[in-house]
């Protein structure tokens, strides 16, 4: 009981510090000359957030970045050992090999049964279109560890000779093949598949309703113009609706290959990347939490971030187009 | 036979067949868990669970799994997963909010160059800062002697941090639509820059505040990473224990059935009550990672 209390006065204490900070903040510039203070307002609103991103974000990309260059413990410089450690570990090469397979297969296929989930959708009764929609929007609100265990009892294996209590098993014996401990099964990269599987049910919902609100906003005329000509649906789809809406099929892309380039949870959570699984987020994880090497780890996440630097400067232009059209 | 065709034209009986398929693949691993759950825990290893689907009546339906959960540590685990989520949903968006103001209606140097460095930290993982965040507390502790990892506010305070870029994204460009003529009005009438971002962007701002509130809050509710460096053991927070039950090759998944489902529930509430919220946020760009 005492816990519940506890963390209700936590809560309260927490929202209630926040507010005052800016009751304070805000009477200090109250304090300002009128002149001086008419020009620097912003400081008040501005400086608890620019000291939240300069302290926890950009102050220790850099600092990350420094030791990179530096032995396990973070003392010593060594130059670029970490990044050539790295980069001659055929482990490290199959991890970016995953990585790379995860970022090309995963945005492509999201995005396919996204769309294909909003075409049809467009199609159904509105009544059923909601409730469909909400289904397979649901896995938005599930966590990677919570998505893990929902595809745990998807994936498991038993030994021969009992009941099979894992559908993909199940219905792998159905057709008459042998089951299979399918997580540790790396040949081709099969376990990263399977783990892709889940971050694909995990994000089509989203792909989905961004491309589904896309195709209702395309023109009613030029979807009856095509009808008149004879069109079938599908042509008016590739022809017609399709182009209309690729500038968000591709927005949604990226999105998901930002967010598949970091992925983490669902290898933590499902193989600790063993079976030849990790992926460069996960490498991190291990390399500082379980062999506290901080010059390693930093290098690795260092990589991460040299491979992201092109999906910035993409964020940043499309940013700029959406601002030059308000 | 004309008829038929109708109704089925009217009701594009092949769109809707697709999109049972598609739900009914999306749906069936959930209800695995859900009825897993519900069973005894000794069936999960021998009895598939569609079997109880099949024959609903003539199987063993319970709620002990519930109970030996919470009782295991769930219900101290669900305290301090709200401990934790409330305030990191709130405290990053009352600071964005001010923020986002200063960025739409004050003039300043440099305003387009801190924006455009807000835009290009979205994407950069979290992972990147967080070694240098944690060795920075556990010096400041030592220092100061106050006890910091392993606390909420901790978590607080780092979950604020990472959602500061999207959050003044987002209420930014909605801020940006709210009329300018309004904001010159009450600055001439006299009022000051913190009267008017109180009293009249904050109300006007609501829907934005709210899309991003479910965001963060699903986003919070869901983190383990940010739980298991800055608030650990002591304050296990769900996602922590569970993949502690799951254990290292997920062996542990057949004890896990209703802790997962424990933890899926406020989300769920969340998600399906506030759904037309939380999709006006997806479409105004919020995803993160």
């Amino acid at each position: 009981m005492s816990d519940i209390a506890f963390g209700l006065l936590a809560i309260v204490i927490g929202v209630g510090a926040s507010y005052g900070l800016y009751w304070l903040l805000n009477f200090l510039v109250s304090l300002l000359p009128e002149r001086i203070r008419k020009k620097n307002d912003w400081l008040a609103f501005l400086t608890p957030a620019a000291t939240l991103v300069i302290l926890v974000l950009i102050a220790p990309l850099f600092q990350t970045i420094a030791w990179s260059f530096m032995d396990d413990s973070a003392k010593k410089w060594v130059g670029f050992k970490n990044y050539v450690d790295l980069f001659t570990d055929p482990r490290f090469l199959q991890i970016l090999l995953n990585n790379f397979l995860w970022v090309l297969v995963v945005p492509a296929v999201t995005v396919a049964f996204g769309t294909a989930a909003a075409a049809l959708s467009n199609q159904v009764h509105p009544r059923l279109e909601s409730v469909f929609k909400s289904l397979i929007f649901m896995p938005m609100a599930v966590s990677f560890v919570a998505a893990s265990t929902i595809w745990s009892y998807f994936y498991a294996y038993v030994p021969p000779g009992r009941p099979e209590v894992g559908l993909l098993n199940a219905f792998v014996k159905s057709l008459g093949f042998p089951t299979q401990p399918w997580l540790t099964i790396d040949q081709g990269h099969l376990n990263s598949f399977l783990l892709m599987a889940v971050i694909v049910w995990l994000q089509v919902g989203y792909a989905m309703v961004v491309i589904s609100s896309a195709i209702k906003a395309v023109p009613e005329e030029t979807i009856e113009a095509s009808q008149l000509d004879g069109a079938n649906p599908w042509q008016i789809f590739i022809s017609i609706i399709l182009p209309q809406v690729w500038g968000t099929v591709m927005s949604v892309f990226v999105t998901i290959l930002i967010l598949v380039m970091k992925i983490f949870d669902i290898v933590l959570a499902m193989t600790r990347g063993n079976f030849n699984t990790s992926v460069l987020a996960f490498e991190w994880y291990k390399q500082f939490f379980e062999n506290s090497n901080v010059g390693p780890a930093s290098a690795v996440v260092t990589v991460l971030v040299i491979l992201i630097l092109p999906l910035m400067w993409l964020q940043i232009q499309t940013v700029r187009q959406q601002e030059m059209l308000r | 036979m004309n008829k038929i065709l109708n109704l089925m034209q009217k009701w594009k009986v092949g769109s809707t067949l697709g999109m049972l398929i598609l739900v009914a693949i999306w749906f069936t691993p959930t209800l695995g868990l859900l009825i897993t759950s519900l069973r005894p825990s000794s069936l999960a290893e021998t009895s598939p669970w569609w079997d109880a689907l099949l024959n609903p009546l003539s199987s063993i339906w319970t709620i002990d799994a519930y109970q030996k959960s919470f009782s295991a540590g769930m219900l101290d685990s669900l305290i301090n997963t709200i401990a934790v989520t409330i305030p990191a949903t709130i405290l990053p968006l009352m600071i964005a909010a001010n923020a986002a103001y200063a960025f739409t209606f004050l003039n300043f140097k440099g305003k387009e160059f801190f924006f455009a460095v807000l835009v290009a930290l979205m994407v950069i993982p979290l992972q990147s800062s967080l070694i240098p965040v944690l060795r920075g507390m556990v010096a400041l502790q030592r220092a100061l002697h106050i006890p910091l990892t392993g606390t909420y506010a901790s978590a607080w305070v780092v979950h604020s941090a990472f959602a500061m870029p999207l959050a003044i994204y987002i209420l930014r460009n909605y801020m940006m639509t709210l009329p300018r003529e309004l904001i010159e009005a009450a600055r001439v009438d006299g009022a000051s820059s913190y009267q008017i971002f109180w009293k009249l962007i904050l109300p006007m701002s609501v829907p934005a505040l709210a899309s991003f509130a479910i965001f963060q809050f699903l986003w919070v509710w869901n983190d383990y990473l940010i739980a298991f460096v800055f608030v650990g053991e002591q304050k296990a927070v769900m996602t922590y224990r569970l993949l502690r039950l799951l254990g290292q090759y997920g062996q542990g998944w057949r004890d896990v059935a209703a802790g997962s489902f424990i933890s899926l529930i406020i989300p769920l509430l969340v998600f399906f009550g506030l759904q037309r919220y939380f999709v006006r946020g997806l479409l105004a760009g919020s995803v993160k990672g």
